[in-house]
């Protein structure tokens, strides 16, 4: 099947800690943090926003890849928070990488997981030889209402593949679990999200992303010990831990791609920002399965094998970018992310 | 208020530092010229499109603290005249670095950021700021 020709990561490097907004909701910081396990998030500077975050994303791994973004046939966003309800995200990314005007762009919507749609779609292109290069981006400037459960943890940041038919890591599969299941959701012209508490846990969460994993696993023939890497959506840094032991995988097969705990959920970068964290670090010939969640809802696995030409690919260091931070209190959250009308 | 025709004319230069370069002597400018002050009618037809590499300097630099009406709630906020590698200065907000830790001679690259919109129904226009350099 196709290969990643490379990737590129963004997180912006504002951070608000959970404790500071139990602190202005009057709740048990401890509780918060336990609960959740989410420490801090990201937070976008007050000029970001998806198409920034996606931009960045893009150049960064354009940049690594050393490919001509002129061949770059496909690009597409997948987030819940484009800046225009009409008006792609993706033909700004391509405008600013130079990729146009050569080439087909559209915009993703499926809660966390419309980046991952995307990238089934650049391998299917690559795949029937319609492109070249395609590139699939998953970011987020997630929206929480203020005081909401989904405030700790809903985050900014994106992460951008390149898919080809040769690179630094070899797609054997992907397969996906689709239902209707109505766990999350966002009406048009509404602000925030909607969700339907704990029934996002085993009817919709564990389900999807066990029922991809399960089926994907299937397909190979495969175990979890056939697996150095396991990347699952992080909504929360305490679903994929749990997912992961449900599933048979270990802990250390998870922790190099779990973001959530220091980021948050970035939405439709989650998934992706974890595959690119675990190839920052990953060896030619290691196995990685990496599965979406998107509420609605959906799942998107994926079975990766690291391939030789990653040894000389420009690693990113997401895990060196975070470490580049500013706290802002809650009050200086809200007038970054606009909230003051 | 910029207006969408200004904006999507001025596109390349927006996002991509697209300047001209003199194909007489070799001088970069930015933002674009059609003539060479320095060659004049020597350059005519012989200035091309030039990709500055987003690299540049701060030279000098202010505190905004009273915005137009376009940058309302976004003040304070660091606008500084940069010098670019290629040797053309440009004007631009400097963005995710204290305001006390901004300097002459920092290094500083390109950036692309939400500069302003037309209002909560207009379009929004993306361009160019600076942050510190990485390396």
């Amino acid at each position: 099947m196709a290969a990643i020709v490379g990737y590129g990561a963004y997180v912006p490097k504002y951070r608000i800690k959970a404790e500071e907004i139990a602190r202005m909701w009057g709740k048990e910081p401890s509780s918060i943090t336990s609960g959740l396990n989410v420490f801090e998030k990201s937070v976008p500077s007050i000029d970001e926003d998806t198409a920034t975050i996606s931009v960045e994303a893009a150049r960064r791994a354009v940049k690594s890849s050393k490919i001509d973004a002129k061949e770059i046939g496909a690009i597409y966003v997948g987030s819940e928070s484009h800046p225009y309800a009409v008006k792609p995200t993706a033909t700004i990314v391509a405008e600013a990488i130079e990729a146009t005007p050569d080439m087909t762009a559209a915009d993703y919507e499926f809660a966390c997981k419309a980046g991952t749609a995307g990238m089934q779609n650049c391998i299917a292109l690559v795949e029937t030889g319609m492109i070249k290069y395609g590139m699939a981006i998953g970011a987020d400037v997630a929206q929480a209402a203020p005081g909401d459960a989904l405030e700790y943890a809903a985050a900014a940041g994106g992460a951008a593949f390149i898919i080809g038919k040769e690179g630094i890591a070899r797609i054997n599969a992907t397969v996906s679990f689709t239902t209707d299941t109505p766990d999350f959701w966002r009406r048009e012209g509404q602000p925030y999200p909607g969700h339907g508490e704990r029934f996002t846990g085993e009817p919709a969460y564990f389900r999807h992303v066990m029922g991809a994993a399960k089926m994907l696993m299937e397909k190979m023939g495969t175990s979890p010990s056939d697996y150095d890497y396991a990347v699952f959506h992080q909504p929360n840094g305490k679903f994929p831990l749990r997912v992961a032991k449900k599933l048979g995988f270990e802990k250390k097969q998870v922790e190099d791609g779990l973001l959530c705990p220091i980021i948050g959920n970035t939405y439709s970068g989650s998934t992706m920002l974890g595959l690119a964290a675990v190839l920052d670090v990953a060896k030619p010939g290691q196995r990685i399965l990496a599965v979406s969640y998107g509420s609605g809802a959906g799942s998107d696995a994926f079975d990766i094998t690291v391939e030789d030409a990653i040894e000389g690919y420009p690693r990113q260091g997401i895990r060196k970018m975070l470490e580049e931070k500013v706290y802002v209190d809650y009050a200086t959250y809200m007038k970054f992310r606009r909230e003051f009308k | 208020m910029m207006g969408v025709a200004r904006y999507w004319r001025e596109i390349p230069v927006r996002y991509n530092l697209i300047g001209k370069k003199c194909g007489v002597c070799g001088k970069v400018y930015f933002p674009p010229r059609n003539i060479c002050p320095t060659c004049r009618r020597k350059s005519i037809g012989k200035m091309e499109d030039y990709k500055l590499s987003g690299k540049g300097i701060v030279e000098t630099y202010t505190i905004i603290h009273t915005p137009p009406p376009e940058f309302d709630g976004k003040a304070p906020y660091a606008v500084a005249i940069i010098k670019m590698e290629e040797g053309c200065h440009l004007t631009a907000q400097i963005v995710d670095c204290p305001l006390d830790e901004i300097h002459v001679g920092m290094k500083v690259e390109a950036c692309l950021r939400r500069i302003q919109e037309d209002g909560k129904r207009g379009a929004i226009y993306y361009g160019y700021k600076f942050k510190k350099a990485e390396d």
